[in-house]
């Protein structure tokens, strides 16, 4: 199988990643319940593990980055948190459900929401963002990337106008952790929130958030801790305050040695090998009759685009073509929606969905040509049936 | 039981600090170790560190050059 899925997960993940979950099956306790080695060597690779996924994103204070089970859990506990009712949230028709249905949800209780408009490549209309200002407005929340087009928003852009205007600012970098420098600081980004499974290399069941210091959130759950037992409401200190329960360790274990491995490689090199193998697939398909790729790519390939193209084939239906690819072809895409119904309605694929091409470091060439020539080859069929 | 001793007990409210407080001992050379936070300090559940008293102001040294955030500091027989 070829697996071109990359931004839906990562399949292939460093040998070391997978020893360091084995590993840590085979040897650790519950983190923070014990003072005998089990226990600790669990504190300390959850430990290890906030300071070096901090490191990643500019943070120097491990205690400032928390765990949860995925980038969809950080996203519901910061939106609660931060956009309550009364508030004003401005969003983008980028964004995935994960942003979405928490921002509705919060619509419902009493927030209000202006969603930011993208024009027919995909691109987020900036000067938007002024007007939509208001004096209850209480922040912006944005995807670094759409997990559709693979379009990248400006975030440094948005950041430092929500510094200008006092706004909070909340990244969702599901799709460019571990491919795309991101800066706490510098990229004036309140919450960040990520998943461990997809760029960062991790196991899934991973993500967390990073919260800039000084800014308070309430967590999700609220339980047992490792600290203070008897007081009747979470402990305040972070990052208690925001996990409740055991960790997920072993998935934290398989994590740390991903973003180690990262380090190693260099994110750097590891976005210009993604990147590239993308534009080779955009080159050698573009030009296809009948196939019409979604999104930026014309202008900001290879440097400026997540390793994601979306593409459809005439009329042809996005789940047929990915069941082609995967029958006759060996090639293993999505098809269909993509969780993300305001970006699609602005593109003008809602009814059709989209095929979507990810790519990883660890794909080849040779790959590549595989899935141009399946394109091809698929798109004659099609425009001859 | 081991044979109880006048020790330095440093508590934490946090598992973070204490594993930051055993990182930066094990890098600077301090003898003790984590042990679970003593009842007479709280009946909370929790970690502490537990230090030598001949070596405490080395303990003070590292606590405060490293910036490490403690509960509080006591010394107790145990």
């Amino acid at each position: 199988m070829i697996y071109l899925d990359s931004a839906a997960t990562s399949l292939r993940r460093p040998e070391e990643v997978i020893r360091a979950v084995c590993e840590a099956m085979r040897v650790m306790g519950n983190p923070g319940r014990g003072a005998y080695e089990a226990s600790l060597q669990a504190a300390r690779t959850v430990y290890q593990a906030r300071r070096e996924v901090g490191r990643l994103f500019g943070m120097k204070d491990p205690s400032r980055v928390v765990f949860t089970a995925n980038v969809t859990e950080a996203l519901n506990l910061t939106i609660g948190s931060l956009f309550g009712a009364g508030s004003h949230v401005i969003t983008t028709c980028m964004e995935h459900n994960s942003v979405l249905r928490p921002l509705y949800r919060q619509e419902k209780r009493g927030a209000s929401l202006t969603i930011l408009p993208c024009d027919e490549k995909g691109r987020l209309k900036y000067e938007a963002l002024e007007q939509a200002v208001r004096p209850e407005t209480a922040g912006v929340i944005c995807t670094h990337a759409s997990n559709l087009t693979g379009n990248l928003t400006d975030i440094r852009r948005i950041g430092r106008f929500c510094r200008e205007h006092g706004l909070r600012f909340v990244v969702d970098a599901a799709q460019t952790a571990g491919i795309f420098p991101i800066d706490m600081e510098e990229d004036g980004i309140d919450v960040l929130c990520f998943t461990g499974h997809k760029g960062l290399l991790g196991p899934q069941g991973t993500g967390g958030l990073c919260v800039r210091e000084g800014l308070e959130l309430e967590g999700l759950c609220v339980g047992g801790s490792g600290v203070q037992s008897y007081l009747k409401e979470q402990p305040s200190r972070m990052p208690e305050r925001l996990e409740a329960g055991t960790a997920n360790v072993h998935g934290i274990a398989g994590l740390l040695a991903a973003v180690r491995w990262l380090e190693r490689t260099g994110i750097s090199v590891i976005r210009e090998r993604e990147t590239k193998l993308a534009q080779q697939f955009y080159l050698g398909i573009r030009s296809a009759e009948g196939v019409t790729v979604y999104g930026d790519v014309e202008d900001t390939l290879p440097e400026n685009h997540a390793p994601v193209i979306a593409l459809n084939i005439e009329g042809a239906a996005s789940d047929e073509v990915c069941d082609e690819l995967a029958q006759e072809y060996g090639i293993a895409v999505r098809g269909g929606a993509h969780c993300a119904p305001l970006m699609h309605e602005a593109l003008g694929t809602a009814k059709q969905g989209a095929v979507r091409f990810s790519f990883s470091f660890f794909n080849t060439e040779e790959e590549i040509e595989h899935a141009i020539r399946a394109v091809r080859e698929i798109a004659e069929a099609v425009l001859h049936s | 039981m081991r044979k109880k001793e006048l020790r330095v007990i440093v508590s934490f409210s946090t598992t973070t600090q204490a594993i930051a407080m055993e990182e930066a001992a094990v890098s600077e050379g301090l003898e003790g170790r984590l042990i679970p936070i003593p009842l007479q300090i709280t009946a909370d559940c929790g970690l502490a560190w537990s230090e030598p008293v001949r070596t405490k102001e080395v303990l003070e040294k590292v606590l405060e050059e490293k910036h490490l955030e403690y509960d509080r500091m006591t010394e107790l027989v145990i």
